[in-house]
C-alpha cells in the first residue's frame, strides 16, 4: 500500500470516529436548551393539557431515557435515516434535500465569487504595492471586510433593487413566472446575485488581504530572485513560483469557507428569503426540532470533514514538496 | 330610433357607474392571484394537529370547519348548514350541508366529521379539553352528526373554528399510518374554496381555485400564493413594492406600520381579530415574594402609562385592557376597577407593603422575561424597566428564545414575563384556563402560569361554563371585577392586529378569524 493510499484510509477511519463524537456532542449540545420539541408544539397551538403533552413526548421519544435516546439516534444515522421531524411532518431526509440544493448554490456561486476576484485583487495589489492601485484595492477590503454583511446585503437591495430595479430584492426565483430550461436558469441567476454578493464580499476582502500578504512575502524569497535572474519573463514568475508558493494559506482558509458551504448563511437567507438550509437550521432550532437539527449536524459534519481531506489534497496539488503520510 | 335613443340615454349613466371606483367595489371581478406573506414558514398544513397562527392562515382556505364565526362573533353556517341544541343543552345536532365533495373528488359525509372529531381533533392540544365535556359523536345519516355532551358545556359553539374544529377526509386519515406521519398532512385534501397545488419548502405555497367548490360561484380567486419571507425589512418592501397584495398582523414590526399605511394603494384593517383576541399582558409569578400581595401587583399596574404603551410603543393597535376578557370577547365588562398611570400611588402601595427605598432608591429587585416576539417586545421591556423604575423597582431584563421562554413560563420559573394570549370567542376556553388553580400545572405554558389562586374565582368560571346563556354575563362581570382587584396579571392592552391589504383586494376579511377566513369572497380589481 502507498503512502498515499495508507493515508486515506487512516483519514477515513479517524474521520469515522470524528463523525460519531460530533453526533455525541450535538445530541447532549441541543438538549443543554430549556425546552424541548413537545413543549414548543403545544405551546405554539395555544397550549394543551398535561395528558396531550405527555401522549407528544412519548410519540417524540423523549420518555425514555437519555442514554436510549442516544443509541436510538446513533443507530439511525449508522443506517442513514436520519429520522422523522414530527414538526414538519416530513422525514428530515426530504427537509434537508429540500433545502440543500439551494444553500449549496448560494454558497459555491459565493465562494467562487470570493475566491477568484479575492486571489486577483490580492495578486494585484502586491504587484502594485505602494502605489495607488494597491491602496484602493486596500481601502476597499478593509472597508467590505469591516462592514457588517447584512447592512451590505440591504444597501444592495436599496441600490440594485429599490432604486434601479435590475435585480429581484429576495426570493429564489419569480413565483408564478412558470419559467423553464434556460429562461428559469436567467431568472434564478438574477435573484442569486445580491444574496451572492453580499457573502461574497466578506471573504473576498479576507482572500484579497491574505493574498496580498503572501505573495509580497514569497515575491522576496531566493528562489523568486534566482528565477528572475535566470531570465524568466515576470509573467511567468508570478505564475509558476509566486502565486503556487503564495496560495498555501489562501487553500488553508478556503477549506475552512468551504466547510461552512453546507451550513449556509442564517443572515443572508433571511435577508434575501433564499430557501436554504440556514434558515431551517434556524427555524429547527428555534422550535427543538431535535430530529432535523441533528440531521442538518450529521449531514454538515460529513460534508466538512469530506472537505478537509480534499484541501489536503489540495496542498499536494499546489506543493508538490508536501507529502501525504 | 326613439327606443335606440333611449337605451343610449340608460347606457351613457350606466356606463359611468360602472366605471367608477364605488361600483367596482361592490361587483367582484373574478380572477387573479393573490400573494400574501406567510411568516414563519408554516411547520405543516394539518391543521387539525398542529394550529399554530400561520398553518391556519394557509390551511384555512382548504379544510373548513362546521361553523364560522361573523365579525360579530356570531356562530354562522360553515359545512353544517343548521343544528339545534335540546332543551337540557346535552345534545347538538349538525345538518350539514349538501352536495360536498373533497378536493379528490370524493363525498364529503357525517363520517368525515365523527372521524375527525373522535380520532383527530379528540388527540389534538387544542381541541381535547373541549371533548372532555362529550360522552359521544354520532351521524345517525350522512348528513347529520349529534355530538352528545356529558354535562352542559356553554362555550361548545365556539370551539369549532379552522383551528379547533377542521373536518379531515376519512378515506385518507382512517388508515393504519399514524395521523402524524400521514402525506397529505403537507399535502392537503380538503372541502374548502381554494385547493393545494404545491409548497416549495422556504419558498412559497400555491392554492389554486375549486372550481367544484360547494358554494356555486366562489371563490373569485383563481389562486393564492403564501410567499415565506422570514426578514421583517424585506417583508416591508414586499409590500411597499407590490410583490405580495397582503401582510398580516404579524409580519409587519408596528414601528413600520405607519410607513405603510401611508401609502396610496395599500389599506389598513384591524378587523378580523375578534376570535382570537389576542391580549398582551405581564404575569407575576404570585407564588414568590413580593408578587403574591396583591399591593405589589397592583402597584406595577399603577405605575406603567398603558396609553403610552399602546399609543407609543404598539402604534396604536389596539386599546388599553381594562381586565381579563378582551373588549372584542363575549360577556366582557367594562365596569371595574380602573388602573390609570399613578406613580404616586404605586409608590404609596409599596410604602404600605414596608418596601422603603434603600439608599439607591431600590425597594425590590425583579427579573423580567420579555415576549421573544420582534423587536417590539424588546422595546416593551425597556420602558417597563424604567417605569417601575422610577417607583423603585429595580427590573433586570432577562432575554430568552421561544423554546426557554415557553420552557420558563411553563415551568413557573420566573418572577415577571411577558405574554401574549388568544382568548377564541369564549371565556370558558380562553380565559379560565389562566386564571383557575385547577390549571397551575407545571411544564404547561399558556396554563395558569402566574399560579393565581382564589377559590371564589375557580367557582365562579366553573359555574359559568356550564350556566345557560343568559346567565352568564352576570357570572363573567364577577369574576373580571375580582380579577382586576386583585391586578391577577397586569394587563397591557386588548391587541387590535393590523392587516395590510391592497386597495385591490376586496371582501378578504370578512369573519372573526380575519386572515384565517376562507377567502371563498375574496376578490381583487384589475
Amino acid at each position: 500500500m502507498s503512502n498515499t493510499s495508507k493515508y486515506f484510509a487512516r483519514r477515513v477511519v479517524k474521520s469515522l470516529l470524528v463523525l460519531v463524537l460530533i453526533a455525541i456532542f450535538n445530541f447532549f449540545l441541543i438538549r443543554a436548551a430549556p425546552g424541548d420539541p413537545a413543549e414548543i408544539m403545544a405551546g405554539l397551538s395555544g397550549g394543551a393539557d398535561a395528558q396531550t403533552l405527555s401522549a407528544m413526548r412519548s410519540q417524540l421519544g423523549l420518555d425514555k431515557p437519555v442514554a436510549t435516546q442516544l443509541m436510538m439516534h446513533l443507530r439511525s444515522i449508522a443506517t442513514f435515516d436520519l429520522g422523522y421531524s414530527y414538526r414538519q411532518q416530513e422525514p428530515v431526509a426530504s427537509l434537508i434535500m429540500a433545502h440543500l440544493p439551494a444553500t449549496l448554490l448560494l454558497t459555491t456561486t459565493a465562494f467562487l465569487f470570493a475566491l477568484a476576484s479575492g486571489i486577483y485583487l490580492g495578486v494585484q495589489a502586491a504587484l502594485r504595492a505602494g502605489r495607488w492601485s494597491d491602496s484602493a484595492i486596500t481601502t476597499f477590503a478593509l472597508l467590505v471586510y469591516a462592514t457588517p454583511s447584512f447592512w451590505i446585503g440591504l444597501m444592495l437591495v436599496l441600490l440594485f433593487s429599490v432604486q434601479l430595479g435590475w435585480l429581484p430584492a429576495f426570493g429564489y426565483e419569480t413565483i408564478g413566472a412558470g419559467h423553464v430550461g434556460l429562461a428559469r436558469a436567467m431568472d434564478i441567476a438574477s435573484h442569486l446575485v445580491l444574496p451572492a454578493l453580499t457573502m461574497g464580499l466578506f471573504f473576498m476582502a479576507i482572500y484579497a488581504r491574505l493574498t496580498r500578504a503572501s505573495v509580497l512575502e514569497v515575491s522576496h524569497m531566493d528562489f523568486v530572485k534566482t528565477a528572475r535572474a535566470k531570465g524568466m519573463p515576470e509573467r511567468l514568475v508570478v505564475r509558476r513560483h509566486v502565486l503556487r508558493n503564495a496560495l498555501l494559506p489562501v487553500i488553508t482558509f478556503a477549506g475552512l469557507q468551504a466547510g461552512s458551504l453546507v451550513g449556509g448563511s442564517v443572515l443572508v437567507e433571511t435577508v434575501f428569503a433564499w430557501p436554504g438550509i440556514g434558515r431551517l437550521a434556524f427555524d429547527a432550532l428555534a422550535q427543538r426540532d431535535y430530529a432535523l437539527l441533528l440531521g442538518i449536524f450529521f449531514v454538515a459534519s460529513i460534508i466538512v470533514v469530506a472537505i478537509n481531506i480534499l484541501t489536503d489534497i489540495a496542498y499536494v496539488l499546489a506543493d508538490p514538496r508536501i507529502e501525504l503520510k | 330610433m326613439h327606443i335606440r335613443r333611449a337605451l343610449w340615454r340608460c347606457a351613457v349613466p350606466a356606463l359611468v357607474i360602472a366605471s367608477s371606483p364605488a361600483f367596482a367595489q361592490i361587483t367582484p371581478t373574478p380572477g387573479g392571484v393573490l400573494n400574501a406573506i406567510v411568516a414563519p414558514e408554516p411547520p405543516t398544513l394539518n391543521v387539525a394537529l398542529q394550529p399554530v397562527a400561520v398553518t391556519q392562515m394557509v390551511a384555512s382556505k382548504v379544510y373548513e370547519s362546521l361553523i364560522v364565526y361573523s365579525p360579530k362573533l356570531e356562530p354562522t353556517p360553515g359545512l353544517a348548514r343548521a343544528w339545534t341544541v335540546s332543551p337540557d343543552r346535552l345534545t347538538y345536532t349538525f345538518h350539514l350541508q349538501k352536495g360536498v365533495r373533497w378536493h379528490d373528488g370524493q363525498k364529503f359525509t357525517s363520517a368525515d366529521v365523527v372521524f375527525s372529531y373522535k380520532k383527530i381533533l379528540a388527540n389534538t392540544a387544542r381541541t381535547r379539553a373541549v371533548m372532555e365535556n362529550v360522552a359521544d359523536v354520532i351521524a345517525p345519516d350522512d348528513d347529520t352528526v349529534v355530538f352528545k355532551l356529558k354535562q352542559p358545556y356553554s362555550a361548545f359553539l365556539y370551539s369549532m373554528d379552522i383551528g379547533g374544529g377542521a373536518i379531515l377526509p376519512k378515506h385518507l386519515y382512517d388508515v393504519p399510518t399514524e395521523p402524524d406521519k400521514n402525506p397529505h398532512n403537507n399535502a392537503p385534501v380538503g372541502t374548502g374554496p381554494f385547493k393545494f397545488s404545491k409548497w416549495v419548502r422556504g419558498s412559497h405555497i400555491e392554492l389554486v381555485k375549486n372550481p367544484d367548490y360547494w358554494r356555486k360561484g366562489l371563490p373569485y380567486l383563481d389562486g393564492i400564493t403564501y410567499r415565506v419571507i422570514p426578514d421583517a425589512a424585506s417583508r416591508r418592501l414586499a409590500v411597499e413594492q407590490g410583490t405580495v397584495q397582503q401582510a398580516g398582523a404579524y409580519d409587519i414590526e408596528p414601528f413600520d406600520a405607519p410607513r405603510l399605511a401611508m401609502l396610496p394603494t395599500i389599506k389598513t384593517t384591524g378587523a378580523g381579530s375578534e376570535y382570537w383576541a389576542p391580549m398582551v399582558w405581564v404575569e407575576m409569578n404570585t407564588s414568590l415574594a413580593p408578587f403574591n400581595d396583591k399591593r405589589f401587583r397592583q402597584a406595577v399596574l399603577y405605575a406603567l402609562d398603558r396609553n403610552f404603551i399602546v399609543s407609543k410603543i404598539f402604534y396604536g393597535h389596539g386599546t388599553v385592557s381594562t381586565g381579563p376578557i378582551h373588549n372584542k370577547t363575549r360577556f366582557y365588562d367594562p365596569e371595574v376597577k380602573r388602573y390609570p398611570f399613578d406613580p404616586k400611588q404605586a409608590a404609596k402601595l409599596l410604602d404600605d407593603m414596608g418596601l422603603k427605598p434603600d439608599a439607591a432608591g431600590v425597594r425590590a429587585r425583579v427579573n423580567y422575561i420579555p415576549m421573544p416576539y420582534g423587536e417590539v417586545h424588546r422595546r416593551f421591556a425597556e420602558y417597563l424597566k424604567l417605569s417601575l423604575g422610577r417607583v423603585g423597582i429595580a427590573v433586570n431584563i432577562e432575554s430568552a428564545d421561544v423554546g426557554t421562554w415557553l420552557k420558563r413560563m411553563g415551568d413557573g420559573d420566573f418572577q415577571m414575563v411577558g405574554n401574549g394570549v388568544f382568548q377564541y370567542g369564549d371565556p370558558a376556553i380562553g380565559v379560565a384556563r389562566t386564571y383557575i388553580s385547577s390549571n397551575i400545572r407545571k411544564g404547561l405554558a399558556f396554563s395558569n402560569t402566574s399560579q393565581y389562586r382564589n377559590p371564589a374565582v375557580d367557582e365562579l368560571f366553573a359555574k359559568a361554563a356550564i350556566a345557560p346563556e343568559a346567565e352568564r354575563q352576570a357570572l363573567y362581570s364577577q369574576v373580571q371585577r375580582i380579577l382586576v382587584e386583585d391586578a391577577a396579571v397586569a394587563w397591557i392592552y386588548d391587541v387590535a392586529p393590523p392587516v395590510f391589504l391592497s386597495k385591490k383586494v376586496h371582501d378578504a376579511i370578512t369573519t372573526a378569524l380575519g386572515t384565517s377566513g376562507s377567502y371563498a369572497e375574496a376578490w381583487m380589481s384589475k
